[in-house]
C-alpha cells in the first residue's frame, strides 16, 4: 500500500494498493495553491481509505518535470512524511505516470510555462504493460513541439497528473523488480540567476 | 487537530522548521530550553552571485530539508513520537523557499498524527532571546535586522500583541552591507568582510548620510530605514576617488559606511525605546553578529538606560529553533493549532503571530 503525491501539474494525493486498486485520490487543478491545499488532500486520503499510515509500504513521489515551485512543495511532502512515517520514498517520473496504460507510440507534453513544454517519448508498453520512455523528459519550446515528434507518435497533451497512475506505476515498477527513478527533482532548468558584470557606474 | 495540548511540567517538545531565507533551519525545544538547533546554509552557493538567489536558496531547501530533521533529532536525544507538536515559519520571506517548509511541514504533522503552528518568522526572532533566559519583560522594543529585514517592533506580549514601528523601505540593512562590499571588490556576504576591512579604519573620515533622519522624514518615517541612499553615496565617493587618480581608503570607507548604518539603527531604536517609555531593547538578526552593532548597542543603551538583551549568535541568524520556541509559547498560552490550509505569505505582516 502507497501514499503517492504529485505537484507537478496542480496537486494530486492518492492512497493505492496493487490488489485493491486506488483507495482513495483526491486533487486539485490549481497550479499555484500548491502548499495551500497539499496538507488537506493527504488528510483526506487518510481519511478515505480508512488506512492506517503504519500499513503503508512507501511514499510515492513525483518527480516532474513540472514549474519549480510547486513541483518542489509535493517532493518535500513526501520526503517528510515518509520521514514521520519511518517509510521508503519511491520516486517516479511524473510523465511516466501520464503513459501508464497507453498504448502504441506517443509523446507526452506538459506545461513548462514560458510558452514552453516538458516533453518525453514512449515506445509501445512492454510485455509487464509498463511504459517504455524513449526520450526525454526534456523542454522544448511550445511552436517547436510538433516538429520534435518522432514519426509515428501521437501527442498527448496532458493537464493533470493523477497521483493514483503514479502510484499504481510504482506498485506495478515493484512487482516486476523494475528500478524507480532517481531521487532528485526533474528541474530541467537552471536557476534564473545572472552573474552580474560587477557594480555600475552611479555617477556619469 | 483542534484539541488543546495536554501540557507537560517543563514545557512542550516542539519541532521547528524554518526555511524563509537561505538557511534550512531544524530546532528542538522543550518549553524554553534549547536542545537542538541545526542550520544549513545555502549560502556558499549564492556567494558568485552576490546575493540570495530565491530558486537557488529552495532548491537547496528540499535537498537540506531530511538531512537537518535527522540530525536535529539525535542533537536533541528525542524520538519524532515524542513530540508534542510541530511549528513551522510561513512567512514573511522568499515564497518559493518558504513553501518547501509548509509542504514539509504539513505532510510531517500528519505523518506524526502532530498539531502544527504556522508561525511568523519576524516574530520567531524576538521568541529566541526566550532560550535559556531569563524571562523577557513586556513591553520590550526588538530591532531586527538582516539580509533580509530591517525592522523596529514593539512587543507588548510575544504570542498576542506585536505592532510594526518601521522596517526598511528600500534595501535590507544586511543587502546594504553586501552592496557596498561589491562596490569595494569584497566577497559575498558583505557583513563579516566590511568589519575585517574596517579595521584600523576612522569611522569619522567620511561623513555618509543616515537615511530618513533629517527633521522632514522623521514626521513621516520616525522609525522606518532607508539605505539605499547611503549605498549611492558610498559609489559616488569610490568613483570621485578613483577618477582622480587617488587610491580608495578602504578602511576609512568602510569604517564610515558601517558608521552610518550603525548609526542609523540605534539611534531610531533608542528613539523607539525613550518616546514609547520602554526601558528595554532587544536585538535579532544575522546582522547582530556584527561587533559594531553590539558595540554602539551597549554603548547608547546604557546611557539612556535602556537593558539590552542579544541572544546568543547562533540563534540570531535565521534558525528553526527560534520557530519552536515561539511555537512553544503559543502552546504554552493556550493557542489552538494551525488549520491546514494556510499558504506561505512572503508579505505576512507581524501582527499575524500565528496564521490559522
Ligand atoms: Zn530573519
Amino acid at each position: 500500500m502507497l501514499l503517492a503525491i504529485d505537484t507537478s501539474a496542480g496537486t494530486s494525493v492518492a492512497v493505492v494498493d496493487r490488489e485493491a486498486g486506488i483507495l482513495a485520490e483526491h486533487s486539485s487543478d490549481d497550479t499555484r495553491r500548491h502548499a495551500e491545499v497539499i496538507g488537506e488532500l493527504i488528510a483526506a486520503c487518510l481519511a478515505d481509505s480508512g488506512i492506517e499510515i503504519a500499513d503503508l509500504s512507501g511514499v510515492v513521489s513525483g518527480m516532474g518535470p513540472g514549474p519549480f515551485t510547486g513541483l518542489r512543495v509535493g517532493i518535500a511532502a513526501a520526503r517528510a512524511f515518509a520521514f514521520g512515517a519511518g517509510k521508503l520514498v519511491v520516486p517516479i517520473a511524473s510523465h511516466d505516470a501520464i503513459a501508464f496504460g497507453e498504448p502504441g507510440l506517443f509523446v507526452v507534453a506538459t506545461d513548462a510555462r514560458r510558452s514552453e513544454l516538458y516533453w518525453s517519448a514512449y515506445g509501445p508498453p512492454d510485455a509487464a504493460g509498463l511504459p517504455t520512455r524513449t526520450a526525454g523528459p526534456s523542454l522544448v519550446k511550445a511552436v517547436d513541439l510538433e516538429s520534435a515528434v518522432p514519426a509515428g507518435h501521437r501527442v498527448i497533451r496532458a493537464s493533470t497528473v493523477s497521483a493514483a497512475s503514479l502510484g499504481l506505476l510504482a506498485e506495478a515498477l515493484y512487482a516486476n523488480g523494475r528500478p524507480f527513478a532517481a531521487d532528485e527533482p526533474l528541474y530541467l532548468r537552471s536557476p534564473d540567476v545572472t552573474l552580474s558584470a560587477g557594480p555600475k557606474r552611479v555617477t556619469s | 487537530m483542534s484539541e488543546p495540548l495536554a501540557l507537560p511540567a517543563d514545557g512542550p517538545l516542539v519541532l521547528g522548521i524554518e526555511t524563509s531565507c537561505d538557511e534550512t533551519g531544524i530546532g528542538i525545544v522543550r518549553g524554553t530550553t534549547l536542545l537542538a538547533n541545526v542550520i544549513a546554509s545555502s549560502m556558499e552557493e549564492h556567494a558568485r552571485y552576490g546575493g540570495v538567489v530565491p530558486e537557488v536558496a529552495a532548491r537547496a531547501h528540499l535537498e537540506a530539508l531530511v538531512p537537518a530533521l535527522t540530525e536535529a533529532l539525535v542533537e536533541a536525544g528525542v524520538t519524532l513520537e515524542e513530540l508534542d507538536a510541530i511549528a513551522v515559519t510561513s512567512g514573511p520571506g522568499l515564497s518559493g523557499a518558504l513553501m518547501v517548509g509548509v509542504g514539509a511541514a504539513k505532510a510531517l504533522a500528519l505523518s506524526l498524527g502532530k498539531p502544527l503552528y504556522a508561525v511568523n518568522h519576524l516574530v520567531g526572532h524576538v521568541g529566541a532571546d526566550l532560550m535559556d533566559h531569563e524571562p523577557l519583560d513586556y513591553p520590550t522594543i526588538a530591532l531586527l535586522v538582516s539580509g533580509g529585514h530591517t525592522s523596529l517592533l514593539h512587543v507588548r506580549d510575544l504570542v498576542s500583541d506585536v505592532e510594526l514601528l518601521g522596517e526598511t523601505i528600500d534595501d535590507a540593512a544586511g543587502e546594504a552591507f553586501d552592496k557596498v562590499a561589491r562596490l569595494l571588490g569584497l566577497p559575498y556576504p558583505g557583513g563579516p568582510e566590511i568589519d575585517r576591512a574596517a579595521v584600523g579604519g576612522d569611522p569619522r573620515a567620511i561623513r555618509f548620510p543616515r537615511g530618513l533622519s533629517q527633521q522632514k522624514d522623521m514626521e513621516k518615517h520616525r522609525y522606518d530605514f532607508s539605505f539605499s541612499g547611503l549605498k549611492t553615496a558610498v559609489a559616488r565617493w569610490v568613483e570621485r576617488e578613483r577618477d582622480e587618480g587617488r587610491e580608495v581608503a578602504i578602511a576609512d570607507v568602510a569604517a564610515s559606511f558601517r558608521e552610518a548604518v550603525v548609526d542609523v539603527l540605534l539611534t531610531k531604536a533608542v528613539a523607539a525605546c525613550v518616546d514609547l517609555g520602554v526601558p528595554r531593547l532587544l536585538l535579532g538578526g544575522g546582522v547582530v553578529a556584527n561587533a559594531r552593532v553590539r558595540e554602539l548597542a551597549a554603548e547608547r543603551c546604557a546611557a539612556a538606560g535602556i537593558l539590552l538583551r542579544i541572544p546568543p549568535l547562533s540563534l540570531c541568524t535565521d534558525n528553526g529553533a527560534m520557530i519552536a520556541a515561539l511555537g512553544s509559547q503559543l502552546i504554552m498560552a493556550g493557542h489552538a493549532p494551525s488549520g491546514l490550509d494556510f499558504g506561505a505569505d512572503s508579505t505576512l505582516p507581524v501582527t499575524a503571530i500565528q496564521q490559522f
